[in-house]
């Protein structure tokens, strides 16, 4: 190891003078020192490189045709997991004492990079892992800078191995030489392990004292037994997916009635023959981020379980990520379920303890290891379409990435936003970067409210944080506003309320690159959220800027009869919304629509609740659109077994008919107050009719989705045409209904129709698990205004 | 009527209609203040207004409400209560055969609870600036010597308990106020607690704390508990009484049981092992014969009350600022 570096000129004779780099981003603990050391040496280059609070920081001297190769690759090369967001050259000569090119240890200071994100198994690992000549030959724990656990493992900072899970595994002397050497892919990489030093596995349950606990696993899985197995960021439960029975136990004692399971298969072959993936697909399959993609249900799909995915037409697939899981697969060679380790609804268990505890009755054997999960990271979720990426999930492989702003929101108080409160994510503003924890959950749910404090205490001493502002929805009872509020105090700094559907739109904004100045519409289609105007919202268009807007169209204000039941039950939704168009004699306007109310519905004393305002909050939610339409067509039973099927059950039947279909008529009233909103009377009417002549059920939710999509864009078209001041510039679509991948292809061409772009998310969720950033945007927005 | 403004027909409105139902030595005594004998122990004293709609429901009316509600008030201090007050606010042109049933039922509740109504007052509004009745009453109680109730006793490990099925008033208001048809008749769980308090007092005198969840219901007594302290409270869901037609008129409506209004229970906070007699004590009552542990003060998740839910899991059981606002996004 070299010297700390020194600008000052040392004693002696006066060294050769050279140039001074910064390099700023996602630079420390990813193997970026010896790549440019490597880099350095190849050139003849004297010099140092060193990491610091802002980044790393190189000086180098040599002959100037050299150096200007060497910025290039700086610029222009990097290892796998770094992400260089600048290469600054400074200007003023700085003294170069060194001869040759050394590394030098940490400069100090606050570092507040952050950290990476978790990797999958890079490929010189994967070969490793699978040469029997090699010393990690079929060790589950094998890594290197290009790969491995980060989030997951650390405790505190700075990032090195005592403040990481792999504290308790002392290096032997093989890897604590490859750990010391700039030449070898493991300089410096904090979870370094070999079998002779490194975390072992463990298999408790079944077949406990019957020898390899990996060998015994397989064994179990191969006879149809589901197995807990510890992964990166908590545990799965797993089990063949080829076999109908094992898949049957397992939603049963999971007590999961129809979530889909996600599947890993061995390799991308496997994939691709379960069905058509596309480039960007597989691309996203065997990034390091390794993400669950959803993928088009082929032939191959189809012959598996029906129970994997009830009432889906995509399959979510991801490939091995760690050493572990490619052993696995290895000796497996075909799908396994791997579905999260929990009951039901609940986080996935990360502990050990907490694994036998929650998973006995469900697992028949848990395949652990003495490497403890610090932080829960659930593994993402993303879909794609016409337009890009849909991140459904983020979490595993994509956080702590940050989202790096316009450079006109650049500048301006470092803001901590609380987010929502189902699928909740926070996010820390600071300076351009905007980095967004990863998926926590409902915080209703004790355990992800306690990992939401840890993870908030971890995320500000990581990024060495101390906020300026604080923001929060404006639902008084959601726990993160209350959390919030309570830090706002407590720090003696500002509460700012972001209105949750501007905080849609601005994460939309600030995702796409518009920044301050930027006027747009925000068209924002969600389940619910408390609006500027102290009513629920749910389907509105909004115009402003990231800063502020105000609402210019929308859709109308339904009843929720029983509040929350209205989420479970998507036909109090139908009778909701029935009784909103056509009034006290609504069963006989639409009589086939009213016969598909479950039989024994109290339709009377629920009139009576909307009629009376008894907890039937009335709502413009377009989610609870798409819960009545999926009532009406009979897709969900009485009630849901998990938040969004009704909408996925829905676009599921209507995908393979849209291409054909004509759109329902719906229709557009002038509204209260100058807001327009949609009128959905003619759509329950030629829905009436479509049942009564007994349409197939996919059709008429195709002709639902082009009629819903097109109302949409009718709804931006009447305002640019109604009012003189609308805004300009871009639409942005945003909001958990925008997961929808055909109403959000439908009406994103809709909106170029009209000669306007539309913006959509493609790396943060369009749902709640975005809202934390346009929280931190709109409020720096805001302040810095 | 036109009983407005003080004099006569006030007068006649009070001998007529109150007095009958209300006689009691004290009362008797005819002065404008009721004169009681020094009690041993140290003296409470709290009052309530009571507002209700409707009057009348399953199980009770706002006159025994009034009674009930005021006396448990003093109950929850540890106490024994000695005497009530009630103050009348009447809007013209009520119907006295209302306010004759209203005052029966007070009279009638304050003598099955025996403690007196020492002292009165009626006012009459003009019609429009009241709606139908208005009672305020004030409790004067006494508590034991060696009795500290209070929210600085509570400590983790202490048991939680409660008296009884949760939800049943708030229910039976609701299906009278509104008209619901639910096909089945909830009553009101009103009744005066303060027998039942009185044996536990002697059962457990160094019994932590005593709340009724009234208003907010069960959720809000034990939020406020724990709100911005060290401690957290964690429940039990299956361990928690619900009537079968309670549950199915929540479950129709979308209303947590958690979050309804009693008029008749008690949430008692006491050492781990005072549980079980406190419980057999409070069985022997008929307001406690359902009562049962239902969870513990806890050092985890200060701040917060948590739920061990039915399938297992554990949610936070909420605090609403206001009205309930689905929150499902
Ligand atoms: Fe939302
Ligand atoms: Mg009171
Ligand atoms: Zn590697
Ligand atoms: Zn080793």
């Amino acid at each position: 190891m070299g010297t700390v570096p020194k600008v000052a000129a040392q004693a002696g004779p006066a060294p050769r003078m050279g140039r001074l780099i910064r390099v700023r981003g996602q630079v420390q603990a990813v193997g970026y020192r010896p790549f440019v050391w490597q880099a350095a040496r190849a050139l003849g280059l004297a010099g140092a490189v060193c990491n610091d609070g802002e980044g790393v920081l190189i000086r180098v001297a040599g002959a100037s045709e050299a150096i200007a190769r060497f910025v290039a690759q700086l610029r222009g090369e990097a290892p796998p997991l770094a992400r260089v967001l600048a290469v600054e050259l400074l200007d003023a000569p700085v003294p170069v004492p060194e001869e040759d090119f050394v590394i030098a240890a940490s400069a100090g200071g606050a570092v507040a990079t952050g950290i990476v994100p978790d990797a999958a198994t890079c490929p010189e690992c994967l070969a490793e892992l699978r040469d029997p000549g090699d010393r990690r030959f079929g060790y589950a724990f094998g890594n290197c800078t290009h790969c491995g656990p980060r989030l997951s493992i650390i405790r505190q900072l700075p990032y090195d191995r005592a403040h990481t899970s792999m504290a308790p595994f002392a290096l032997c002397p093989d890897c604590a030489r490859e750990y010391a050497d700039p030449a070898d892919r493991r300089f410096h990489a904090q979870p370094i392990a070999c079998p002779a030093c490194g975390p072992q596995l463990t298999l408790t349950g079944e077949g406990a004292d019957a020898g390899d606990p990996l060998a015994r696993a397989i064994d179990l899985l191969r006879g149809g037994r589901i197995v807990a197995v510890k992964g990166l960021g908590g545990f799965h439960l797993a089990c063949r997916a080829a076999d109908p029975a094992a898949v049957a136990r397992l939603r049963a004692r999971k007590g999961r009635d129809a979530k889909p399971f996600a599947l890993m298969v061995p390799s991308l072959d496997h994939a691709r023959a379960l069905g058509p993936l596309g480039a960007e697909a597989e691309a996203c399959l065997v990034s390091p981020a390794a993400p669950i993609v959803l993928v088009p249900m082929g032939p191959g799909a189809h012959a598996l379980p029906e129970g994997l995915a009830p009432g889906q037409d995509h399959l979510g697939l991801m490939l091995p990520y760690t050493p572990l899981h490619h052993l696995l697969m290895d000796a497996l060679g075909e799908p396994l379920v791997m579905t999260s380790g929990n009951r039901s609804e609940e986080p996935q268990v990360i502990e050990d303890g907490a694994a036998h505890e929650r998973l006995a009755g469900i697992a028949d054997a848990w395949l652990g290891h003495d490497r403890a999960i610090v932080n829960r990271i659930d593994d993402s979720v993303i879909a794609f379409d016409a337009l890009g990426p849909v991140v459904l999930r983020r979490a595993r492989g994509m956080a702590p990435d940050p989202v790096v702003l316009p450079e006109s929101l650049a500048h301006g108080p470092r803001v901590l936003a609380m987010g929502g409160e189902l699928k909740a994510t926070f996010c820390l503003l600071r300076g351009r970067e905007a980095v967004l924890s990863q998926h926590v959950g409902d915080l209703e749910d004790a355990a992800a409210l306690a990992d939401y404090r840890r993870l908030l205490d971890l995320y500000r001493d990581l990024y060495a944080f101390t906020p300026e502002a604080i923001a929060v929805d404006g639902h008084p009872d959601y726990l993160s506003t209350r959390l919030g509020r309570d830090m706002a105090q407590a720090l003696g700094v500002p509460l700012v309320v972001a209105d949750h559907h501007h905080a849609h739109m601005a994460a939309c904004l600030a995702e796409n690159g518009v920044g301050l100045e930027g006027e747009a519409l925000g068209l924002i289609c969600d389940g619910l959220g408390l609006g500027a105007d102290g009513t629920l919202w749910g389907g509105e268009l909004l115009g402003g800027t990231c800063a502020a807007s105000r609402r210019l169209a929308g859709l109308p204000a339904v009843a929720l009869p029983g509040g929350a039941a209205a989420m479970k039950q998507p036909w109090r939704n139908l009778l909701a919304h029935l009784l909103h168009a056509f009034g006290s004699e609504w069963e006989a306007a639409v009589p086939a629509l009213a016969a598909r109310l479950p039989r024994g519905a109290p339709r009377r004393v629920l009139a009576q609740a909307i009629g009376q305002g008894l907890n039937a909050p009335r709502c413009s939610s377009a989610g609870r659109v798409f819960d009545a339409l999926a009532a009406a067509l009979g897709l969900c039973g009485e009630a849901l077994s998990y938040e969004g099927q009704a909408a996925m059950a829905l676009e599921a039947c209507a995908r393979p008919f849209v291409a054909a279909a004509q759109g329902y008529p719906i229709a557009l009233d002038a509204g209260e107050g100058g807001v327009p909103r949609l009128d959905f009377a003619p759509l329950w009417r030629a829905l009436d009719a479509d049942i009564g002549h007994g349409v197939e059920a996919g059709l008429a939710a195709a002709r639902f989705h082009l009629a819903f999509a097109d109302a949409l864009v009718a709804l931006v078209d009447c305002v640019a045409v109604a009012k003189g001041d609308y805004p300009q510039g871009p639409v942005a679509l945003s909001g958990g209904v925008f997961n929808n991948r055909i109403l959000r292809e439908r009406v994103a061409a809709g909106i170029a129709g009209l000669g306007r772009e539309a913006l959509v998310h493609r790396r943060v969720p369009a749902g709640d698990g975005g809202l934390a950033l346009g929280q931190a945007v709109a409020t720096r927005a805001r302040l810095a205004a | 009527m036109s009983h407005g403004g003080g004099g006569r027909a006030t007068a006649e409105l009070i001998r007529r209609i109150f007095a009958p139902h209300f006689a009691n030595p004290l009362l008797e005594q005819g002065h404008d203040v009721a004169r009681l004998e020094r009690p041993e122990g140290r003296i409470v004293v709290s009052t309530d207004g009571h507002v209700i709609s409707p009057l009348f429901f399953p199980g009770g009316d706002i006159g025994s409400l009034a009674v009930h509600g005021t006396l448990n008030d003093v109950a929850m201090g540890g106490a024994r209560p000695i005497a009530l007050t009630a103050g009348f606010v009447i809007e013209e042109g009520f119907a006295l055969a209302d306010l004759e049933r209203i005052a029966a039922s007070m009279g009638a509740a304050a003598r099955r609870a025996g403690v007196p109504i020492a002292t009165g007052d009626t006012k009459v509004v003009e019609r429009g600036k009241g709606d139908g009745v208005f009672i305020t009453t004030t409790g004067i109680g006494v508590v034991p010597d060696g009795v500290e109730i209070g929210p600085d006793r509570l400590a983790a490990g202490q048991a939680v308990l409660l008296s009884g099925t949760l939800g049943d008033h708030g229910v039976a208001i609701l299906s009278q106020r509104q008209g619901l048809e639910f096909g089945t008749t909830i009553r009101s769980d009103s009744a005066a607690l303060h027998r039942m308090v009185a044996d536990m007092v002697a059962a457990a005198p160094g019994l932590a704390l005593l709340r009724d969840p009234t208003r907010g219901g069960l959720s809000a007594t034990l939020n406020e508990l724990v709100e911005g302290t060290r401690l957290g409270i964690a429940i039990d869901e299956a361990a928690i009484p619900v009537r079968g037609e309670v549950a199915s008129a929540c479950e129709l409506l979308g209303l947590d049981p958690l979050h309804i209004a009693n008029e008749g229970k008690l949430v008692c906070i006491c050492d781990a092992r005072d549980a079980e007699p406190l419980l057999a004590v409070m069985r022997r009552h008929p307001e406690g014969r359902e009562a049962v542990r239902i969870g513990s003060v806890t050092a985890e998740q200060p701040g917060f009350v948590r739920m061990t839910t039915a399938i297992g899991g554990t949610r936070i059981v909420d605090w609403l600022s206001g009205e309930q606002l689905p929150r499902i996004c």
